[in-house]
């Protein structure tokens, strides 16, 4: 087991390696020059040149590219273009809220996913059940800025319970923290909630077909056994992997949430930066939103993993 | 009636969806220590009535009328936890394939213990060692440990005992088995089948045992129903049956059990002594090893066949027999081109084919069909039988239009279906008419050599029958050379002139069919021919004092295969 953790952990880093490729190149062909773009259409040719031998533009590609990983691996992220100050520092405050967001959102939304679907498995093809997976399937459908203006709507401007507005400032209180999370965190909780929701019922509905569970019955094991131990004991490998799909949505996806939110996440930081051509930082935020997709994945095959008998046939054999 | 474990009356049970009721009016009672066999084809409802006495329905079905008691209690009518109460403590459920029932994620002690668990009777620690006791009654390996394993990890009939095992774990009135045995090798069967035997005679627990094998049924059984559309047709003694059978259905229920036994293939059956085997054979296979994984200096990295040579004549019939994991299968693979082979060569009229299918010509790979097992996989579900037919003659033949229909029609009747056929899709026929269309498809590219592999493993004994006397008719008519691989010795043993008997990968003996099965030489090919079951009083003893007198010739420990990788690749040919 220990070899298959090894195998696929240097697998992840060989392909994070390929990702900063990726990213790089990728940033090389957006359109527009960086320093023609950070000076502004009125600067002289002279300023723009100096700017890029500043940048170290001038250099070849590659040792561009080197150079930015060798930082990168020291925890020397660069420098900002546009505010002059290091991206690690920029990254660490957005990191932080992002971070508190998804945390939040997983803890109630996971569970809660997990519960329903449990129960939309179990009453498969009930009333109960039609009737959740219609609101489930809808809720999976309606695009999180519907979800998010609606909640506006309501909270914020009919019952005027709430802000608007999710500014976190960097002292605030945790009531203050937790009034300014709470619509952001509604909104991705009801989108995650109902896409894992509908992933578990199928996939626990699905095992619930199966002989041996006909078995557990006719042994007089009561229901919630068996769904809570048989099946779910058979669902971990792909229920990790769409939680972790869904985690890394959290952490990468959510731009039109913080968008509407005004919140200070990630998310908004590349997208600001984009519109900046601040290359740095776009490099950075596009390496932390594929290496959370990369990583997620990983610790999901892990347990997977760990979870099946199967393959793990060689440690059970010993202790026979 | 007082004495009665189960008693269940005119009972009715129909599709939700209507049509013919699947169990249509039974009454049937179990007494305590009695073994009431519920024999019959698939699709007669023996399953869905043995399931209600549980007091289960699978989905889709509903009650009309009837009530099904089980030691007083009426389980159509009563509460879920009523139910459960009773099921696993009064009464158990023994499962078809074990594969498929045990949860692959559990370890064995915990399913078998799950019983006393959920039920309250006793502390975990009682449990186990109730179950050890159950596990070295049952002739399992290292009683104290093995139940640590998961279940993939133990061969099938292993697997099958630990089902038994969980079935008595809790002394049970009534244990109901579903087919227990059929998805075993014979070898294996012995096995478990005296391992239920004992453990329903130690406990004097009633069975209702299910089955479409006489034969094995006839060993263990007190009483037998048989059981056709859904109705109870005969109902007498396991001898009453046996003898004096009354009805033309369980008759011919009978002479089928007889039939696939060997002792009637010398006595009642002539087969053809081979041609002349001065000309060249037909087909030549020589000294082929093959495997999977990487190939080194000519030796694969799993070895599923090694030095095995073969030849067959034209109108000849070379039977292959080998139990699940002999790599009779492989050898089929090897043969079609399939699978290349690392070592060996392979000729067809003396000359060399290429290792694999791409590299064979047209005409060598129009020579040489193959049939496979599962009609169901083998046929595209969404083509009708004429286009199915209509594919391959015209790949090999080019024939279109008028000529295609009347050769299509000409194939049907060929194996003795209807013209009208052409026109449904395989999911219209039954089991047995799908094997023909197999065997049609196989017959459309006018072949030499047909390559049989396990085609009546997955039919009810009357239909695989019939598909023998058609392969055999077949062989006759058209001077085939054909090779018939299954596991079934009687199946064998009518039909073919030649026998090869695999094991691991190994010709452990063969030569002319009578010889090898009326005086085996090989202790495996003895244990084989024992293990064929018989509908006589005392075989199941005999089998087994057979295969103990047989264990120690036998150099490793097959019976009971211990190891890992023996105990998965044993499970996993269950299923297939």
């Amino acid at each position: 087991m220990l070899s298959f953790i090894l195998k696929r952990v240097l697998q992840t880093a060989v392909l994070l390696l390929a990702v900063s490729v990726l990213v790089f190149i990728g940033c090389q062909i957006l359109p527009g020059d960086v320093a023609q773009v950070a000076l502004g259409q009125f600067a002289t040719e002279d300023n723009v040149r100096a700017l890029r031998l500043e940048l170290g533009l001038d250099r070849p590609a590659y040792v561009q590219y080197l150079s930015w990983l060798a930082g990168i691996l020291q925890g020397d992220w660069g420098q900002s273009i546009t505010t002059k100050t290091s991206v690690a520092t920029m990254l660490s405050e957005r990191l932080w809220n992002t971070g508190l967001l998804a945390l939040v959102t997983t803890i109630i939304a996971v569970p809660l996913a997990l519960i329903l679907g449990l129960l939309m498995a179990v009453g498969a093809g009930r009333t109960w059940d039609r009737g959740a997976s219609i609101v489930v399937l809808g809720l999976s459908a309606t695009p999180e800025f519907l979800i998010g203006t609606l909640a506006v709507l309501l909270f914020a401007v009919q019952l005027r319970w709430l802000p608007a507005v999710a500014y976190l400032s960097p002292g605030a209180g945790i009531s203050q923290t937790a009034r300014a999370l709470f619509l952001p965190v509604l909104t991705l909780v009801i989108v995650v909630t109902a896409q894992i929701a509908r992933m578990t019922r199928a996939i626990i509905a699905n095992l619930l077909t199966q002989p041996f569970v006909e078995m557990a019955f006719l042994k007089g094991v009561p229901t919630r056994r068996v769904v809570g131990v048989h099946a779910l004991i058979n669902a971990v490998g792909p229920l990790a992997n769409v939680v972790a799909l869904n985690i890394a949505y959290l952490v990468s996806g959510v731009v039109v949430v913080e968008t509407i939110f005004a919140y200070p996440g990630l998310a908004g930081l590349m997208i600001n930066a984009v519109q900046a051509r601040d290359l740095p930082v776009v490099q950075a935020c596009a390496l932390i939103f594929c290496a959370t997709y990369v990583l997620m994945i990983l610790l999901a095959d892990i347990l997977a993993h760990v979870y099946d008998p199967r393959s793990t046939a060689q440690t059970a054999e010993v202790k026979v | 009636m007082s004495n009665s474990v189960l008693s269940i009356e005119d009972l009715v049970v129909e599709p939700v969806s209507g049509g013919r009721p699947v169990v249509d009016g039974i009454s049937i009672s179990v007494e305590r220590g009695e073994v009431l066999a519920l024999i019959g084809a698939s699709g007669s409802g023996k399953t869905t009535l043995a399931l209600t006495a549980l007091g289960h329905l699978r989905p889709g079905l509903r009650i009309r009328r009837g009530s099904v008691t089980l030691d007083g209690t009426e389980m159509l009518r009563a509460a879920p936890q009523t139910l459960r109460s009773l099921r696993g403590r009064t009464i158990a459920y023994i499962a078809q394939s074990a594969a498929a029932a045990f949860n692959p994620r559990l370890r064995l002690d915990a399913q078998v213990t799950e019983v006393s668990r959920v039920h309250n009777t006793r502390p975990y620690k009682e449990a186990l060692q109730a179950a050890h006791r159950l596990y070295g009654r049952l002739d399992l390996p290292n009683p104290e440990v093995v139940g640590g394993r998961f279940p993939h990890q133990v061969s099938g009939g292993q697997l099958q005992r630990f089902m038994i095992a969980m079935g008595l774990q809790e002394s049970p009135l009534l244990l109901v088995c579903d087919e227990p045995t059929s998805a075993l090798d014979v070898t294996t069967q012995v096995e478990v089948l005296r391992a239920l035997k004992q453990g329903i005679a130690d406990n004097n627990t009633a069975a209702l045992f299910v089955s479409h094998d006489l034969a094995v049924v006839s060993q263990i059984a007190t009483k037998i129903a048989v059981l056709r559309a859904g109705r109870v047709i005969e109902f007498g003694t396991a001898r009453e049956i046996l003898d004096s059978p009354r009805e033309a259905y369980t008759r011919e229920l009978v002479a089928a059990s007889k039939h696939m036994t060997i002792g009637s293939a010398g006595a009642g059956h002539i087969i053809a002594p081979s041609p002349s085997h001065a000309a060249t054979p037909l087909l030549t296979v020589e000294k082929v090893v093959a495997g999977f994984g990487k190939v080194t200096d000519g030796a694969p990295a799993v070895t599923t066949l090694s030095d095995i040579s073969l030849k067959l004549h034209k109108g000849e019939v070379v039977g292959v027999i080998g139990e699940s994991g002999s790599g009779k299968s492989t050898l089929a693979r090897v043969i079609a081109g399939l699978h290349p082979a690392a070592q060996g060569k392979i000729y067809m009229d003396g000359k060399n084919l290429a290792d694999t299918v791409e590299r064979r010509t047209v005409s060598e790979r129009q020579r040489i069909q193959l049939v496979f097992q599962m009609a169901d996989t083998a046929l595209n579900q969404k083509h009708s039988v004429g286009r199915i037919l209509g594919r391959v003659l015209k790949f090999f033949h080019g024939t279109s239009g008028r000529a295609r229909e009347a050769r299509v029609a000409e194939l049907l009747k060929m194996v003795q279906l209807p013209p009208e056929y052409a026109n449904r899709l395989p999911s219209q026929l039954s089991g047995g008419e799908k094997q023909r269309v197999n065997l049609a498809r196989a017959l459309a590219a006018e072949p030499e050599i047909l390559i049989c592999d396990e085609i009546t493993s997955a039919l009810d004994t009357i239909v695989a029958e019939s598909i023998i006397q058609l392969v055999e008719d077949l062989s006759k008519k058209l001077r085939l050379g054909i090779i018939f691989i299954s596991h079934d010795l009687a199946t064998v043993s009518t039909l073919a002139q030649e026998v090869t008997v695999l094991r691991h990968g190994r010709i452990v003996e063969s030569g002319p069919t009578q010889i090898v099965l009326s005086s085996p030489k090989d202790p495996y090919t003895q244990l084989l021919v024992s293990s064929v079951p018989q509908a006589r009083p005392g075989w199941l003893e005999e089998a087994i004092a057979t295969r103990n007198r047989l264990r120690h010739a036998l150099e490793t420990d097959v019976l009971t295969p211990v190891s890992v990788s023996e105990g998965s690749r044993s499970t996993l040919a269950v299923s297939s």
